[in-house]
């Protein structure tokens, strides 16, 4: 399988790539570690004019604690986390994830703008960004955007990202004392997309009360979705088994899943019931510990 | 839609060419370059036969384009025996009864070489999830891991013995 006819170009700057997109307009694509873009190429189901290559600009790969944030460059590869120390050590949600997306090689390219940026439901970092209230940071044609993980999906591939808008940087409230996350997803086979997943991310109080928590489902809507529900169940609650029960169920009559070669829909409102309650109870772990 | 001229090195050897942009890179390794080692199996970014290293990190090259490899240092089977001394991951596939078809070898043999590099003394449940992007469809993957583990282990005593 060959993509259609395109141009291609790289990307010497930030500044180049951003006006290079708007020169060429609509028909432009950038692309990073091409892993979903170039596969939607190669089954034509994309047929970009222009690719302008942006894996090789500098200073957006890095992973930092900065203030109260945790800081991701957009063009981090997926490897690239799974091997950082930071985020063993302080973030094993991320390693939770990443460890089921795709396989190595895969990751040795794929990065986390993409992945987010793709506006994809099926992949597993968006669900990450909503339980842990992420800020996408964006460069385009105006200058710097902010835009809060609520407000970035749009629908089916669609983000708040304008064309021309470089995913740069994943900003994140740096973890505190008593939080944790966890994250898990069912597949059918080792390296597929989520039949469902469910990222949950919670912070206690002292008392070990439930100060916040994020909920974020994968591939069980149309696009990444935040389970409010179940959210409201818990907050400023002492976490219990009977709550955790009553979240589960919340999460399988929420979610809004399709019938497909993954499962029925059935199928898919049960296991995110399961999926539910065991990250639940993996991240208070982790938030006690 | 213009031609672009690309320059890297492959195996040690600098090439230099005019490529098309949608061509792919396990094409230009296969059908410009003759080495024929790295083979397509599924060409969807699943099976991983298609396997090579990239500035020294697997990729898939059915999945990455030729112009992006421009300055890149690649380096397929054919590039992994020292002057006619298998590879210790090579010895290890013999040694083990690694493969049956030899469809796969390549690939795993060039995914395997990533793996020990990050992680010299893996475990089996990190061998196996290490090629959980590589698909064999005859071994049962027993002997795979038996072969990894043999040349991670001849690799180690390598670096000892330094
Ligand atoms: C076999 C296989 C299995 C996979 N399984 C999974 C899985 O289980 N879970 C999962 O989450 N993913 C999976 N993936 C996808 C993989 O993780 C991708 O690498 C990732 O989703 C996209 O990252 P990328 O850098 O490759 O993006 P690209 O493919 O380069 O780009 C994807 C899209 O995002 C846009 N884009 C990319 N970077 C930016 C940026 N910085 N700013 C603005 N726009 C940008 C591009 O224009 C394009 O529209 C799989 C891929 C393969 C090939
Ligand atoms: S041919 Fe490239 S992954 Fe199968
Ligand atoms: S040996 Fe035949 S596919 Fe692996």
């Amino acid at each position: 399988m060959i993509p259609a006819k395109f141009n291609y170009h790289k990307a010497t700057s930030l500044q180049q790539a951003i006006a290079l997109s708007q020169e060429l307009g609509e028909e432009a694509k950038y692309m990073s570690g091409g892993q979903s873009l170039l596969p939607m190429m190669k089954l034509r189901f994309a047929t970009p004019e222009h690719i302008i290559d942006i894996s090789k600009l500098e200073g957006l790969s890095y992973i930092k604690e900065e203030g109260d944030l945790l800081k991701i460059g957009g063009l981090t590869t997926q490897s690239e986390m799974e091997h950082n120390e930071l985020l063993k050590s302080k973030y094993p949600i991320f390693g939770d994830a990443i460890w089921l997306t795709a396989d190595p090689s895969v990751r040795n390219c794929g990065t986390i703008g993409g992945n987010i940026a793709h506006g994809d439901a099926a992949n597993d970092q968006p669900a990450l960004m909503i339980a842990m209230r992420a800020t996408i940071i964006a460069q385009g044609a105006d200058g710097e955007k902010s835009i809060p993980i609520d407000e970035f999906f749009h629908g089916f591939y669609m983000t708040a990202l304008e064309p021309g808008d470089i995913l740069t940087e994943i900003q994140i409230p740096k973890a505190k004392k008593n939080s944790g996350g966890a994250y898990h997803k069912v597949e059918r086979k080792v390296g597929d997309y989520a039949t469902a997943g469910v990222a949950v991310h919670l912070e206690l109080d002292d008392d070990g009360v439930c100060r916040e928590v994020g909920i974020g489902l994968t591939n069980l809507s149309p696009m990444p979705m935040r389970l409010e529900r179940g959210e409201e169940v818990l907050r400023g609650k002492k976490i219990t088994d009977e709550l955790i029960a009553q979240v589960g169920l919340i999460a399988s009559e929420d979610c809004e899943p399709d019938s497909d070669l993954r499962g029925s829909e059935a199928y898919k409102r049960a296991i995110v019931n399961t999926i539910t309650k065991r990250m639940l109870n993996k991240a208070l772990e982790r938030a006690r510990k | 839609m213009a031609k672009h001229t690309i320059s890297m090195t492959i195996n040690g050897q600098p090439v230099t060419a005019e490529v098309d942009s949608r061509l792919l890179l396990v094409h230009f390794i296969r059908e410009n370059l003759s080495l024929t080692g790295t083979h397509i199996g599924c060409d969807t970014s699943n099976c991983g036969a298609c396997t090579i290293l990239l500035d020294g990190k697997s990729i898939k090259s059915c999945t990455y384009l030729a112009v992006r490899a421009d300055g890149a240092e690649i380096t397929t089977i054919e590039g992994v025996a020292a002057e006619g001394t298998n590879h210790p991951l090579q010895q290890g596939f013999h040694d083990q009864h690694g493969l049956h078809c030899g469809f796969c070898t390549p690939g795993m043999i060039m995914r395997s070489i990533d793996l020990l590099n990050n992680n010299p003394n893996p475990t089996e449940e990190e061998i196996r999830w290490g090629i959980s992007g590589n698909l064999c469809r005859c071994t049962g993957y027993n002997n795979i891991v038996k072969a990894i583990q043999q040349a991670a282990e001849e690799m180690q005593k390598k670096e000892t013995t330094v």
